[in-house]
């Protein structure tokens, strides 16, 4: 009894010094948890902060007139309105603008880099769209006032450039680095075999690439339109020098229009603290935040439904 | 006529001319043809489906087949058996140029599917491949529907007609003994299928581009045996429309399936022959060697 009482301690592995390796995983663990939750808990915490602060708004606004009154005119002498369908409406009309621009030409882009061009031409178009994602919103909107307005209005014959299109047309080129970069990771990443089974099929390049491979990375394209879609609405600087920014409902895509990320920009400078007017335009960023997270609530839904009848 | 016929590289890779003419085979008689005999018979009767001339292939500098001459009879299974690396399924892929999309690959010589050069500088490799179906080794249905895929081939060409599509659709799944397997789940993914189920889509998908020609590069090396068995049965059947020609691992498989076999080695056409000749009592030492499994 006692023999093997010794054996047995001889065979017991020694202790690193310091903690144990299982406290010691767990506390790495832990750490990594923390990073994981930090995002949500930023995200929570966002949330809680636009709550708080839009709803006094609501003491003195109607709920139903903030979201469906036509006017937005805080400031005015008589009766303040607070109305954002106009900028719901400039919101969505930019917005869509730019993915009517950016969808089609940054797939294009994405199957020509990923499918067509020889290796040297996506040598040198793949780092000129990445330096395009880099430049300032504040230079794109630069741009806007000084080319792409007048080109516009010249073209329109319109007074100035500074209306819908010229947003639009601004934020699709900066949706385009998004969309090109991800549409052609996920071209990429459709097995080779189907390239192959589809050309021994006698099918050409580009109807291997459009009946074939774009179907196949439909997923991943839906992601890269969508997060195009999120890069546009939540774009602030370019829309708000590029369009104009007047407060009326739009009545075309010639018009002036003011989102609300612009409103919010525009305002918030200048509005006395702890006023309605203050905490309506919290609100606006409520609005612009529950907009965006249904769009990646809906694009999430696309995805896995998709993904359910591929796999 | 009583000389083997033999493609070897000590005949210089040419082909025999003809010596007979069919008149020598009075209908009725009870002869063990050769394959000299049979292409004799077939070139006089033009039937002749395809014509390896001199035929030499690179990768970059790597030469992967040397002087090849070959002649394939109109609906008869070939069967290109060889150790790995021999440059058999590079020769299959010659057929419907499919190696083009590798880059730098370049060839000699002449291939002729019914007396046109494939290499011609006017020939369309798009309808070369509509005439030449292939089967991949790994089946790859594509990631739609069990109709869409076998309708795809048609749609690529521009058919629009939903009853044909339809008509075409249901005859290459029963050509492919896949029909009473489908017909309720034509709506389905086909990734649902099985492994072997898959394999025989990828068949119906070949056949319903109506091509004359089937490429086959090793389509049972992933299935298990009961599988196998349907895809051979179903070669069996397909040799009354298709010339097919299938590249395999699998002695057996190329002994049961194939009329006609080549063995390749190293880039070269060692011996092209009946199968039973090929298997039973071939001329060369090494084929010998190696359908007896002495190596490979």
């Amino acid at each position: 009894m006692s023999e093997t009482l010794t054996i047995k301690r001889e065979l017991e592995i020694p202790k690193p010094r310091g903690l144990s390796s299982s406290a010691r995983d767990k506390l790495i663990h832990a750490f990594f948890f923390l990073n994981g939750m930090l995002s949500v808990i930023a995200l929570i915490g966002i949330f809680g902060l636009l709550v708080y602060t839009a709803v006094p708004a609501f003491q003195e606004i109607n709920l139903w007139r903030f979201l469906t009154g036509a006017e937005w005119n805080p400031t005015s002498y008589y009766e303040a309105q607070y109305g954002i369908v106009p900028m719901l409406v400039s919101t969505m009309m930019v917005t869509f603008g730019a993915l009517l621009i950016a969808i089609p030409l940054g797939i294009g882009t994405a199957a020509y880099l990923s499918d067509v061009a020889g290796p040297r031409t996506r040598e040198i178009i793949k780092p000129v769209i990445e330096i395009l994602a880099g430049i300032p919103s504040v230079v794109v909107g630069f741009l806007g006032i000084v080319l792409v307005g007048p080109l516009i209005a010249k073209l329109f014959g319109t007074s100035n450039g500074l209306n819908a299109i010229n947003g639009s047309i601004l934020l699709g080129v900066m949706a385009l680095p998004t969309i090109i970069s991800i549409s052609e990771d996920a071209l990429n990443s459709v097995p080779k075999t189907y390239d192959q089974a589809s050309l021994a099929l006698g099918a050409t390049r580009w109807q291997t690439v459009i009946r074939v491979k774009i179907p196949a990375a439909m997923s991943g394209i839906i992601a890269a339109c969508m997060l195009g879609m999120g890069r546009a609405i939540g774009e602030t600087m370019t829309v708000l020098m590029a369009t104009g920014c007047a407060p009326a409902m739009p009545e075309g895509f010639l018009e002036s229009v003011r989102t609300l990320t612009s409103s919010i920009a525009i305002e918030l400078g200048e509005v006395a603290y702890n006023t309605t007017h203050y905490y309506a335009l919290f609100a606006l960023g409520l609005v612009l935040f529950v907009i965006t997270f249904l769009i990646n609530l809906t694009s999430d839904i696309v995805l896995h439904r998709y993904e359910k009848v591929n796999r | 006529m009583s000389e083997i016929f033999t493609n070897s590289i000590e005949k210089k890779n040419k082909i025999a001319p003809p010596k007979i003419s069919a008149d020598s085979f009075p209908a009725g008689e009870e002869k063990v043809m050769t394959a000299e005999d049979r292409h004799s018979e077939a070139r006089i009767k033009g039937e002749i489906k395809i014509m390896v001339e001199n035929f030499n292939f690179y990768y970059g500098n790597h030469q992967a087949l040397k002087s090849i001459n070959m002649e394939v009879i109109t609906n008869s299974v070939v069967g290109i058996i060889g150790p790995s690396g021999c440059g058999k399924s590079t020769f299959l892929r010659c057929f419907n140029r499919m190696n083009d999309t590798i880059n730098g690959t370049r060839y000699e010589g002449t291939i002729e599917i019914d007396r046109k050069n494939i290499f011609d500088k006017d020939l369309d490799v798009v309808d070369l491949r509509r005439n030449v179906g292939m089967v991949f080794q790994k089946s790859n249905p594509f990631p739609k529907s069990i109709f869409d895929n076998v309708a795809y081939g048609m749609k690529i060409n521009g058919i629009k007609d939903k009853s044909k599509i339809e008509q075409t659709v249901e005859r290459s799944l029963r050509h492919a003994a896949l029909w009473e397997e489908v017909k309720d789940r034509l709506n389905k993914s086909a990734f649902a299928l099985s492994g072997g189920q898959q394999q025989r889509l990828c068949i119906a998908r070949a056949l319903a581009v109506e091509p004359q020609v089937l490429l086959l590069d090793e389509p049972a090396s992933a299935l298990d045996p009961i599988a196998t068995a349907k895809i051979e049965e179903l070669i069996h059947e397909l040799k009354k429309d298709y010339t097919i020609i299938i590249v395999t691992h699998n002695m057996q498989q190329a002994a049961r399936v194939s009329d006609y076999t080549a063995f390749f080695m190293l880039g070269e056409l060692y011996e092209y022959d009946l199968t039973t000749k090929i298997f039973t009592n071939p001329t060369r030492k090494t084929t010998e060697d190696y359908v007896t499994g002495r190596f490979g």
